[in-house]
């Protein structure tokens, strides 16, 4: 269940933020051009390699009682944040993330934006590089500190490079912004899964022992996916009321 | 530089501190409650419940 969890939880937390990506490097590639886009693409794509590689070894020689708690509570931070926005907007208090609209806003900005010779432009190098090491960069922790508990950086960053190639191919079949994803979905799915790894490992690095061992991690993700769906059962109750008061 | 320390607060922290500082909280609780010779593995999704249910209510609250 570990190394389905972890494979699980990188490719769809890849997954999520390549969309994303994918959206503001298409707006900027046919507004302005390929060739600069790609340079962006290619230099944030190198720049979170080697964020990945220098971090997993610096990770991985912690002791593991602390690395325990330092990778528990990261996962719990992050998890908690991916789960906190994906209630948010299934209950109505905040607006789904809507691709198309970003998309629309990107292009708008990117034509508004002046051009200089025709060598390197600036603009669609910092934009594209922006949006992928922005989008990536927590998808890089996620894959260190996820993997390196698990020992196994290769597994979560094989998970999240194959929800690269996914994104981009269907990017390539539909050359649109990926608007039916279901990403709200998928950010719940991840948030439960760190929240729920995050959870075991911090409160084990703390000394704590579960009962039941390595199965309490199946409890806390039933625990947690029932307290959340209930959180937003009870938000959606409570909005319509607000708003008619 | 403080530009770097804003992107990684707003990175690390997010929207909401009190969920961070509750994280924090809940593995120190459960370190001390284990010191304390006590069965803490009930600790820290008990404090995570309440803290996403305390961060959740504080933006409902508001609207």
């Amino acid at each position: 269940m570990a190394s389905l969890s972890l494979l699980l939880a990188t490719f769809l937390a890849s997954a999520v933020e390549a969309v994303e990506a994918f959206t503001i490097v298409l707006a900027v590639g046919v507004t302005r051009g390929w060739r600069s886009t790609l340079w962006g693409v290619a230099a944030a794509s190198l720049a979170l390699a080697v964020v990945v590689a220098a971090l997993g070894p610096a990770v991985t020689s912690i002791p593991i009682q602390w690395l325990r708690i330092v990778v528990g509570g990261l996962l719990l931070v992050f998890g908690l944040q991916w789960l906190r926005k994906a209630i948010l907007r299934a209950s109505g208090y905040k607006a789904l993330h809507d691709e198309d609209a970003t998309f629309a806003e990107e292009r708008a900005a990117a034509s508004a934006a002046g051009r200089t010779g025709s060598g390197l432009d600036p603009y669609a190098f910092t934009v594209a590089f922006k949006g992928v090491l922005l989008e990536g960069l927590e998808v890089a922790f996620i894959v260190v500190t996820f993997g390196a508990n698990h020992g196994n950086i290769p597994l979560a960053a094989a998970g999240a490079v194959a929800a690269v190639v996914v994104v981009l191919i269907a990017g390539v079949v539909v050359r649109a912004p990926l608007a039916a994803v279901p990403e709200n979905t998928m950010k719940f799915a991840v948030g439960l899964l760190l929240t729920t790894f995050g959870t075991f490992w911090a409160a084990e690095g703390a000394g704590a022992s579960w009962p039941g061992g390595d199965a309490a991690l199946l409890g806390l993700l039933v625990f947690y996916t029932a307290v959340s769906v209930g959180l937003v059962r009870l938000l959606s109750a409570q909005r319509p009321r607000e708003l008619a008061a | 530089m403080r530009g770097f320390a804003r992107f990684l607060y707003d990175f690390v922290v997010g929207d909401d501190p009190v969920v961070a500082l509750l994280v924090v909280a809940a593995i120190a609780g459960a370190w001390l409650l284990h010191h304390a010779g006590a069965d803490a593995w009930w600790a820290v999704p008990a404090v995570v419940t309440a803290a996403l249910a305390l961060s959740l209510w504080r933006v409902a609250r508001t609207g």
